[in-house]
C-alpha cells in the first residue's frame, strides 16, 4: 500500500478497516469519530476517491494509493482547502476538521452547490458549521497580528497550523511502545448483585495479561464528577463494583496485547448475576417501598431543596392570571467527537502518568491520587487537545481504571471509548421533569412564581445535587419577583448516570420557565418581550432564588435591555417568505448564567521571557475548543505590550503550574484568562523594572533575558470570586407544514451580553456553536432507554447529530457592556448560548400553530402529532 | 476473524462466513462470530449490464455506479441513503438488499420497478421478486450460503413515468417514508411503499385509481402493525405520510 507516496508493506489483519491500519503507520490525522460511517472524520482518499476509513476493509487497499490529511499538501505549503479551513477559521476542537478537508478536496463543482448534501457525511459538533460554510466559500475571517491591539481582534487559533494539517495530537495521537489494550465487559442487567466473575477462560485466551474485577479494586467510594470540592458530590461509585446499577456499567476489565484479545478475554468471562428489582423513572424511584439503589442514600433522593422567598400562595391570590404546565426534558449525549479514553504508563521515575481527554487534568491527578494512596506528586495527568467536552469531560470515567491496571502491571495501558459505549457508558444531560406555575398581574408584573422540579441523576449521583441546585438559581433569579418558592429533587434511578452537560441544569428549568413565561403573556394580551422587560433584574438588584446560595454574584455589568432591543427590532422585521400552507410565527427567551461556579473555582497561571525576547504563559486549563487558548494568548500580549504571536500559551500539565480547577462552569476566560493576566502583568512589572526606562524591544528583551542568568517569570492566580452575569436572548421566526410536522428556521438571531469581547470571531463562533447543539438538543436528540433499562439508541445513525443541513445561519450580536470583574471587562460565553434555544424554539412553534409543546425534542413526528391532537392538523382518511 | 478469501464463490460457504461486498456495513459493528471474509468484490462482475429485457445491476455494484447509470428514479433512490457520497463510493446494491432494513433504499427501487433478484446458492439458482425478498427488519429469503449475485430492473420499467416522495424527521436524513409510483405499460399504477414499513408493500391498481381508491387500498393492505415503530418516526406519523404521500404520487401521475 502507498500512504501519502511512500510504500508501507506491512500486511494488515483480515478484519481490519483501513483508519485503524493508517493510525498504525502513524497517520495520527486520520481519526475515530464513530466507527460506523457516520461522522466522516477518517475520511482519508483511496486512489483519489473520498472514503470512510473505518468501514473501508484495510486489506482491499493494498497495492492501491491512500492519502491522509498528512499528505494532502505535497512539499509546498498547505493544500488550498487546508488554506482555507485557516482563513476561516473552520474549526473549534479541530477533530473533525482532517475528514472535512479531506472530503471538501474531493468536491466536484455539483456538489459545491450542494453543501446540506455533499456534507451529510461530515458531523462537526462545535462550530454549527457556519465556520465551515465560511472555509467553503473562501472566506477569510482571521485578523493578522498588530501591535497594541491584540483584545478585541478575530485572531485565529495558535493551534490552526496543526489542525488543518493534521498535526495536533489529541488524547492518542502518540506512539506508545508496547501499549496494552484495556477492554470492559459491561453489565447487562440494570440492577444486580455480582456473585462470581470466573476469569480462567479469559485469562487462558492469547493475549490476555490481566483480568480485573471488584475484587481487585479499592473499596473506597468516590464520584466520577470533579469539582473543587469533592464534597459537592456523593462519594457513592467503585472503581469496580460488586453491585452493578444501570446496563451499560462496568463488571470486569481485560488488558491484552491487542484490542481483539481483550475483546475475546471479555467474552470469555462467566458472570454470575443475581438480578435485582430495578426502577428506571424518578417516579418509581420516589415511590413507596422502591428498591435503594445506595445504601447511604434517604430513599433514592440524592438532594432535595425546599425552599421559599416571600409568600407564593399570597402571590397567586393577587394575581389576575395564572399559568401552570409540566415540562419534560430528555437525556442528551454531548457526543463530542472525541470519545474518552486514556492512555497511562510510569515514567523513568516510576511516577503514574495518565494522558486523558479530561476538562480536568488537575482534579484527575487529585482523585486518582487519592483513590490509589499516591502522594500527588506521584502523579502526573496530562491532557492534549481535547476533541470536544461540552461538559462530559469534567468526569473520571476511565482513568481510576487505566491507572489502576498500569500501576498493577507497570506497563503502559490504553483505554478507548467506542462510540456506543459513549451512550450506554458515559453521561448524559440530566433529564428533568419541571412543572412551573407563575402569576402576574393585568399590567405583566409577576406576582409569583412556583417550581417543581424532578431531576433523574442516574445510577449515581455525579453532579445530581450541583445541576440541581443551579438549574434552579439563574433560570428564576434574573427575574424579580417576591413571592417564589422551589421544590426540586435529583433522584437515582437504574440508568446511565446523568452528568455535567453545557449549561449545566439552566435550560432544562430555563426550557419550562420561559415557556410558561411566553404563554403567561399571550393570556394577558402582552408583547412577551415587553413581560421579559417589566420583570427581569436591573444593574444593582439583588440575584436572589429561594435556598441559600452563594452571596458573591453580582451583576457587575448589564446588558440584558440591550439584549431585549436586539431582540425586538429583530421581531419587527418583516416575514420572510414561507411555503403556502405553512404556519410562521416568532418566538423568543432569555438566559441569564453565572460567570463560574460558586465556592472557588481556582487557577494559577505563568508568565515566562523566553530567551530569543518572546513568552510563554503556562496555565492548567485543557483546550478543547473553546478557544481559550487564543484568549489567553491575546490577554498576555496586551498585558506585555507585545503581539500574540510572540506568545506560546502551554497547558493542561500538572507539571506546568500549580493547581487549576478545570475547564469547566464558563471559566476558561474569566478564572484562567484573570490568572493570565496577573501573571502577565506581573511579568511585565519586572521587565520594565529590568528595562530602567527602556522601551522594551525584543532587543532588549532578549538582553534581559541573557543577563538574568534564570528565568525571569511571574506568577499569577485568581480564585473566582466574586462573580458576575452574563445574559442571553434568542429569537427565532419559524415555519410550520401542519401536513408532516416539519419546521422550518425562517430566521435566528442571538444577543449576548458576554462584556468586553476579547475575540468576536471566537465568540461569535461559540455561540452559533452553542445554538446549533442546542438546536440538536430541541429538535433531534434523545438517548433513549429501554423497558429493560438498556440504553437503544447506541450510534449515530440512531442518535441524530445536527448536520450542515439542519443548522440555520444564527445573527450574533454583542451588548456593549465591559465588566467590572472579569479580565480587561470580559464575561462568561460558552455554555449560556445552548440555553435560550429550546424555549425560543417552542415559543416560535406556539405562535406559528397555537400549539403548546411541552416536551422536546420537537421531532417532525411529535410536532405533527401534536398539531393533530389539537385539531390544528388533519390527519390523511 | 482469521482469513479473507477473495475472490470467493458460491460453494465456499460454511458457519462462521460473511459474504462481503462494500463492507461498510460489514465493519460497521463487532462482528464477533464472523470469522471468515468471503469478498465478492473481486468475482470481476460487471456493475451495470443492459440486456433486452432491462438493466442487471451486479451485487457489488457500487451505490455511486448505480447513481452515475443515468437513470432518474435509481438516481433518486441513491439519494434517499442517509449515507454519505464517500459511502456511496464503496457501499454496494447487493449489501443494501440484504440488510433489509426498512429504510434500504435500493429496496425500495427493486420493489417499485418489480425488480428481480437472482440468488445463487449450493443448491442452485433462484430468481425472487425484490419485493418478496424482504420479509421483514433485518430478514430476506436468503438461506444459509446463498448469495446475491443480481437485480434485474425490467427494461419496461425503467421507460415508465415514475413519482418520487420521502420523508425524513431530518433533511436528507434515514427515509421514515419512502413512496413510489409507476404508471404501468398498460396504464394501470404500482404504488410503493417502503421504509414506512416493515417489508416493502406494492399495490397495483390495473386502472388509474382515484384518490379514494388509493387510500382504501392503503388501509386495506397495510395493517397498523406493518408500520415500523423506532427512533426514525412515529408509526401514526409514518401511516400519514404514506397516505398522503401516495395521493401526490397518484395526482403527480395522474394522466
Amino acid at each position: 500500500m502507498i500512504i501519502n507516496g511512500a510504500e508501507h508493506d506491512g500486511a494488515p489483519r483480515p478484519g481490519q478497516c483501513l483508519r485503524t491500519y493508517l493510525r498504525e503507520q502513524g497517520c495520527f490525522g486520520v481519526k475515530k469519530g464513530c466507527d460506523t460511517g457516520d461522522c466522516g472524520a477518517c475520511t482519508v482518499h483511496v486512489d483519489g476517491v473520498p472514503v470512510h476509513s473505518c468501514v473501508y476493509p484495510a486489506f482491499r487497499a493494498a497495492g492501491r494509493s491512500v492519502t491522509t490529511i498528512e499528505g494532502l499538501a505535497g512539499d509546498d505549503g498547505l493544500h488550498p482547502v487546508q488554506q482555507s479551513f485557516l482563513d476561516a477559521q473552520g474549526f473549534q476542537c479541530g477533530f473533525c476538521t482532517a475528514g472535512l478537508i479531506m472530503t471538501t478536496a474531493a468536491l466536484t463543482e455539483d456538489q459545491r452547490a450542494d453543501l446540506p448534501r455533499a456534507l451529510k457525511g461530515n458531523l462537526c459538533r462545535c462550530t454549527g458549521y457556519r465556520a465551515v460554510a465560511d472555509a467553503l466559500a473562501g472566506r477569510v475571517n482571521v485578523a493578522e497580528p498588530a501591535p497594541g491591539a491584540a483584545v478585541g481582534a478575530d485572531l485565529g487559533a495558535p493551534a490552526g497550523p496543526d489542525v488543518v494539517t493534521g498535526h495536533a495530537r489529541y488524547t492518542f495521537d502518540l506512539d506508545v511502545p508496547g501499549v496494552l489494550h484495556l477492554k470492559v465487559l459491561r453489565s447487562p442487567h440494570p440492577h444486580a448483585r455480582i456473585l462470581a466473575v470466573r476469569t480462567e477462560a479469559a485469562l487462558a485466551v492469547p493475549g490476555v495479561v490481566l483480568v480485573l474485577t471488584h475484587a481487585d479494586a479499592p473499596a473506597k467510594l468516590f464520584s466520577t464528577a470533579r469539582h473543587e470540592h469533592p464534597t459537592e458530590d456523593p462519594a457513592d461509585t467503585r472503581v469496580l463494583d460488586d453491585v452493578v446499577r444501570f446496563a451499560g456499567q462496568r463488571v470486569a476489565a481485560v488488558v491484552a496485547t491487542s484490542e481483539a484479545a481483550a475483546e475475546q478475554g471479555c467474552r470469555a468471562l462467566a458472570v454470575e448475576y443475581e438480578v435485582r428489582p430495578a426502577v428506571l423513572s424518578p417516579a418509581e424511584a420516589m415511590a413507596e417501598g422502591a428498591p435503594q439503589l445506595h445504601p447511604l442514600s434517604e430513599g433514592n433522593v440524592v438532594a432535595e431543596r425546599h425552599a421559599e422567598l416571600g409568600d407564593v400562595e399570597a402571590g397567586f391570590a393577587a394575581a389576575d392570571e395564572v399559568y401552570e404546565e409540566t415540562f419534560r426534558t430528555p437525556r442528551v449525549q454531548h457526543a463530542s467527537l472525541e470519545t474518552h479514553g486514556a492512555v497511562g504508563w510510569l515514567d523513568d521515575d516510576g511516577r503514574l502518568v495518565i494522558r486523558t481527554s479530561t476538562q480536568t487534568p488537575f482534579l484527575t491527578r487529585r482523585a486518582l491520587a487519592v483513590l490509589y494512596d499516591l502522594p500527588e506528586d506521584r502523579v502526573r495527568v496530562i491532557a492534549g487537545r481535547v476533541g470536544g467536552g461540552f461538559g462530559g469531560k469534567q468526569e473520571m470515567l476511565v482513568e481510576d481504571l487505566v491507572a489502576l491496571a498500569v500501576l498493577r502491571l507497570g506497563r503502559p495501558v490504553r483505554h478507548e471509548y467506542t462510540r456506543a459505549e459513549q451512550f450506554t457508558s458515559a453521561t448524559t444531560r440530566h433529564p428533568f421533569t419541571v412543572t412551573v406555575k407563575v402569576g402576574a398581574r393585568a399590567d405583566g408584573t409577576l406576582t409569583a412564581l412556583a417550581l417543581r422540579v424532578v431531576s433523574d441523576t442516574g445510577a449515581y449521583g455525579n453532579h445530581g445535587p450541583a445541576v440541581m441546585y443551579h438549574a434552579c438559581h439563574e433560570s428564576i433569579a434574573v427575574y424579580r419577583c417576591a413571592n417564589m418558592r422551589t421544590d426540586a429533587w435529583s433522584v437515582y434511578t437504574n440508568t446511565v448516570p446523568s452528568g455535567a452537560f453545557r449549561g449545566y441544569g439552566l435550560g432544562q428549568v430555563s426550557f419550562a420557565v420561559e415557556s410558561a413565561l411566553d404563554e403567561l403573556a399571550r393570556r394577558l394580551g402582552i408583547d412577551p418581550i415587553d413581560l421579559r422587560e417589566r420583570n427581569v433584574v436591573g444593574p444593582g438588584d439583588d440575584l436572589t432564588a429561594p435556598g441559600d446560595h452563594v452571596d458573591d454574584l453580582t451583576i457587575a455589568s448589564y446588558g440584558l435591555d440591550q439584549c431585549l432591543d436586539h431582540i425586538r427590532t429583530a421581531a419587527k422585521s418583516p416575514a420572510e417568505q414561507a411555503p403556502a400552507g405553512w404556519l410562521v410565527g416568532d418566538g423568543m427567551a432569555i438566559t441569564m448564567i453565572a460567570a463560574g461556579p460558586p465556592g472557588g473555582h481556582y487557577a494559577d497561571a505563568t508568565a515566562t521571557l523566553r530567551p530569543d525576547g518572546g513568552f510563554e504563559i503556562a496555565v492548567g486549563t485543557a483546550e478543547f475548543g473553546n478557544g481559550s487558548t487564543t484568549v489567553h494568548a491575546q490577554i498576555a500580549a496586551d498585558a506585555l505590550g507585545t503581539t500574540p504571536d510572540r506568545i506560546t500559551v502551554r497547558q493542561s500539565d500538572t507539571d506546568l503550574v500549580r493547581h487549576d480547577t478545570g475547564a469547566f462552569a464558563s471559566t476558561g476566560v474569566v478564572v484562567a484568562g484573570r490568572a493570565v493576566l496577573d501573571a502577565a502583568r506581573g511579568l511585565h512589572a519586572l521587565l520594565v523594572a529590568g528595562a530602567k526606562g527602556a522601551a522594551l524591544t525584543e532587543t532588549v528583551l532578549k538582553e534581559l533575558a541573557a543577563r538574568a542568568g534564570r528565568p525571569l517569570t511571574a506568577q499569577g492566580h485568581w480564585g473566582g470570586s466574586p462573580r458576575s452575569v452574563a445574559f442571553n436572548a434568542q429569537w427565532f421566526r419559524v415555519a410550520v407544514d401542519p401536513d408532516s410536522g416539519e419546521l422550518r428556521i425562517l430566521r435566528s438571531v442571538h444577543s449576548a451580553d458576554a462584556g468586553t469581547v476579547i475575540n468576536p470571531l471566537q465568540c461569535r463562533g461559540q455561540i452559533e456553536g452553542g445554538v446549533a447543539q442546542a438546536l440538536g438538543a430541541t429538535l433531534a436528540e434523545h438517548v433513549d432507554i429501554g423497558p429493560d433499562g438498556q440504553v437503544t439508541t447506541v450510534g449515530l445513525r440512531q442518535y441524530h447529530l445536527p448536520t450542515y443541513a439542519d443548522v440555520p445561519h444564527t445573527e450574533v450580536l454583542f451588548a456593549d457592556t465591559d465588566d467590572a470583574i472579569g479580565p480587561l471587562g470580559a464575561k462568561s460565553m460558552s455554555e449560556s448560548p445552548f440555553n435560550p434555544v429550546a424555549p425560543a424554539l417552542a415559543n416560535a412553534v406556539r405562535d406559528a400553530t397555537g400549539v403548546r409543546l411541552t416536551d422536546l425534542p420537537l421531532t417532525r413526528d411529535r410536532i405533527w402529532w401534536a398539531l393533530r391532537a389539537s385539531g390544528s392538523a388533519a390527519e390523511s382518511s | 476473524m482469521a482469513e479473507v478469501i477473495s475472490p470467493a464463490q458460491v460453494g465456499q460457504w460454511r458457519p462462521g462466513d460473511a459474504w462481503l461486498g462494500g463492507g461498510t456495513a460489514l465493519f460497521g459493528e463487532p462482528r464477533p462470530h464472523v470469522t471468515r471474509l468471503l469478498d465478492l468484490t473481486t468475482a470481476g462482475w460487471a456493475a451495470l449490464t443492459w440486456h433486452d429485457d432491462g438493466l442487471e445491476v451486479a451485487a457489488t455494484c457500487t451505490i455511486a455506479e448505480l447513481a452515475a447509470s443515468g437513470n432518474d428514479i435509481a438516481e433518486k433512490c441513491c439519494h434517499a441513503f442517509l449515507a454519505s457520497f464517500k459511502i456511496w463510493n464503496v457501499a454496494t446494491v447487493g449489501g443494501n438488499l440484504c440488510a433489509a432494513l426498512p429504510a434500504g433504499p435500493m429496496i425500495a427501487l427493486g420493489a417499485a420497478l418489480d425488480g428481480t433478484v437472482l440468488l445463487q446458492g449450493p443448491e442452485g439458482d433462484r430468481t425472487v421478486k425484490v419485493a418478496d425478498f424482504v420479509t421483514g427488519e433485518g430478514a430476506t429469503v436468503l438461506d444459509e450460503g446463498e448469495l446475491l449475485r443480481s437485480m434485474l430492473l425490467p427494461a419496461g420499467s425503467l421507460r415508465s413515468r415514475t413519482a418520487y416522495r420521502q420523508g425524513s424527521l431530518h433533511a436528507h436524513g434515514r427515509s421514515g417514508v419512502l413512496v413510489i409510483g409507476r404508471v404501468t405499460a398498460d396504464d394501470g399504477l404500482v404504488v410503493t411503499v417502503t421504509a414506512a414499513t416493515r417489508r416493502p408493500y406494492v399495490l397495483t391498481f390495473a386502472e388509474r385509481p382515484g384518490a379514494e381508491l388509493v387510500q382504501v387500498a392503503l388501509a386495506e393492505r397495510i395493517p397498523d402493525d406493518a408500520y415500523v415503530d423506532d427512533v426514525h418516526g412515529l408509526p401514526a406519523w409514518r401511516r400519514h405520510l404514506t397516505r398522503l404521500y401516495a395521493e401526490q404520487v397518484r395526482a403527480e401521475l395522474a394522466p
